[in-house]
């Protein structure tokens, strides 16, 4: 698991305007896939508009990237940034879970 | 002096041999090829070992690179744990006969959101196969993905597909499981494996600990659902392919020479014969271990091998004293056609006992086996486990066309002549010793109280132990033998 110290820590101001660098790992165009990208995006837009870069990383094109994050369920979110990495997994539909697993409680 | 091998019944089914001493010959081969093959048991067992030297055995003699996914330990951890066992994974892996993916499953740090499979678990283990052509697999445990994922359906539906997934890519996969309380495993993956299914078994009573295999069950191959003991030592692990043969061995008619001629004498002039196994009990001072050597020299003037395991003495005390009773066994140690193997009786359990000595007897192949004396295995174990085991080991030694001496110390009036009673209906023959005083002079006394399949004396003989070796005397009159335990209302109860 990675973790980045060199970063200061600002805890609640920094999460309210940090910028958010989401990745979502898939495994080909599957109905839980599908389900995943378009329910990212919509909370994201809700609570971050503009403040978010989510990359979608297709594992049936890149198997090596799945070590580094330690996937083995799919989907699974990565919020790589702001540290701490945090990582949920599923396709996303419980809107709540995604909000408190990538904690964008005080995002506005 | 080494014998030919006994002929190995051919598999019938593809195997992947594990190239572990011992299980090969219990599973007739090896794990199923192509197949799924569950190992389950208590944490300690030795199923990650076993699992390992799988793999690492594949790699080396069997041409057969391997992934192991490890949902416990870290590549780093990994090497350690076995670099004691002389196993080198950083080599296997620079080589790509290796790979070893840790998989990280913690509940504390994912968050379930909705629908999800393990797809991610399926490409990451197909790109590692892919990445060095493996052909075996092990998924050491997979249930810890019980522990990190909370929805079990999908989890068993996914289970159930990686198996498949596993044989439609013929890959040789050894899969570990959790002992349950009330199932082999703590999750029932034995419900999805239906090809071979393994148990180990680590038990500590009175502070030793004994382990076990069993193998539950394997589809398409007849095997021996006895618990087979295993050990653990330097060189990995060995299991001890011993069971309960049907008594199916060979009964050569030849015979060996006692080492005492007056002895032989009392065996129709012949000594025992080839392959039959002997007892010899008497209390303490009786001359039991001179009578071993006396056998082995015998043995060793033949060109024969020994191999002599002693559990009360060193090899060299018990060089010392053979010399004292004119018997010096030196020549025959440097010719390499004695050997001795000293072992702490407490040291390990029954099973490593077996384990060990089976293990040298394959290495050594000797004619002649001494063991010196069976009465301290007692002290580890109870009567009962001493004559299952020694049931064993004295099959083992039949099939293997050897000759074996036992010794056992008996107390007059003591459990431990239960233990000579116990034990000597496995054994072909029995010589019982024994100290009396008659009109106050000490004397020994020496009896055959049972050899099958011959005419032997039934008449007590002094034995005479001095300087000169061992000698006997004439047919005593007013021996104390016949009124003992050890009389033949003993034999009787025995058999």
């Amino acid at each position: 698991m990675k973790k980045s110290s060199a970063r200061k820590r600002r805890p609640a101001k920094t999460s309210r305007s940090a910028f958010c660098r989401l990745r979502l790992y898939i495994a080909g165009q599957t109905p839980n896939s599908i389900a995943a990208i378009a329910n990212l995006r919509k909370i994201c837009e809700d609570k971050l508009r503009g403040k978010y870069r989510i990359e979608v990383v297709d594992l049936l094109e890149k198997p090596q990237l799945a070590k580094g994050d330690q996937i083995i369920a799919i989907p699974a979110l990565v919020r790589r940034l702001p540290p701490p990495v945090k990582k949920i997994i599923g396709n996303l539909s419980k809107t709540e879970s995604v909000i408190v697993g990538l904690d964008l409680r005080l995002a506005r | 002096m080494r014998r030919p091998r006994p002929k190995i019944v051919r598999p019938s089914l593809a195997k992947a041999p594990t190239g572990i001493q011992g299980l090969d010959e219990v599973t007739g081969g090896g794990l199923p090829k192509g197949r799924v093959t569950l190992l389950c048991g208590s944490a300690g067992c030795g199923k990650s070992l076993l699992a390992m030297e799988f793999l690492v055995h594949g790699a080396v003699r069997y041409g057969e690179a391997g992934v192991c996914m490890d949902f416990e330990e870290t590549e780093e951890k990994l090497r350690a744990n076995v670099a004691s066992l002389g196993f080198d994974l950083r080599a296997l892996i620079r080589r790509k006969k290796l790979l070893v993916d840790y998989v990280s499953v913690d509940r504390n740090q994912i968050a379930e959101t909705g629908e999800y499979n393990l797809e991610g678990l399926f490409i990451r283990l197909a790109h590692a196969v892919k990445a060095i052509k493996a052909k075996r697999v092990v998924l050491d445990s997979i249930e810890a993905l019980f522990g990190g994922l909370t929805d079990s359906t999908m989890l068993r539906a996914e289970l159930r597909r990686l198996f498949h997934w596993l044989e439609d890519h013929k890959l040789t996969a050894v899969v570990t499981g959790e002992a349950g309380e009330h199932t082999l495993t703590r999750h029932g993956l034995e419900e999805y494996i239906a090809d071979c299914v393994i148990a180990l078994d680590h038990r500590v009573t009175e502070q030793i600990s004994t382990r076990r295999l069993r193998v539950v069950k394997y589809r398409g191959t007849s095997h021996g659902t006895d618990e087979y003991p295993f050990l653990i030592d330097r060189e990995g692990i060995s299991v001890v392919p011993i069971t309960s043969l049907a008594l199916a061995h060979e009964a050569p008619t030849d015979r060996v020479s006692t080492g005492i001629p007056a002895l032989d004498e009392m065996m129709e002039g012949k000594g025992f014969f080839r392959a039959s196994s002997v007892l010899v009990s008497g209390t303490s001072g009786t001359g039991k271990s001179s009578l071993a050597a006396n056998f082995i020299r015998a043995a060793c003037a033949r060109g024969e091998g020994c191999l002599y395991f002693a559990f009360e003495e060193s090899p060299n005390q018990i060089l010392r004293n053979m010399r004292s009773v004119g018997l010096d066994l030196e020549p025959s140690v440097k010719k390499r056609l004695l050997h001795f193997h000293a072992m702490r009786p407490t040291s390990i359990g029954l099973e490593g006992h077996l384990a060990a000595v089976h293990k040298l007897i394959e290495k050594l192949r000797p004619s002649v086996v001494v063991i010196d004396p069976i009465t301290n295995l007692v002290s580890v174990s109870g009567t009962y486990n001493v004559k299952s085991m020694l049931m064993r080991l004295v099959d083992f030694l039949k099939v293997e066309q050897i000759t074996s001496m036992f010794t056992n110390l008996t107390f007059a009036g003591d459990p431990q002549e239960r233990t000579a009673a116990a034990v000597s209906s496995l054994m072909d023959t029995w010589i019982v010793l024994r100290d009396s005083r008659p009109n106050g002079r000490p004397r020994r006394e020496l009896y055959v109280l049972k050899s099958r399949g011959m005419a032997h004396s039934r008449e007590p003989r002094e034995l005479i132990v001095s300087e000169r070796g061992i000698e006997l005397g004439n047919v005593l009159r007013d021996h104390a033998l016949a009124t003992t335990v050890a009389g033949p209302g003993a034999v009787a109860a025995a058999e």
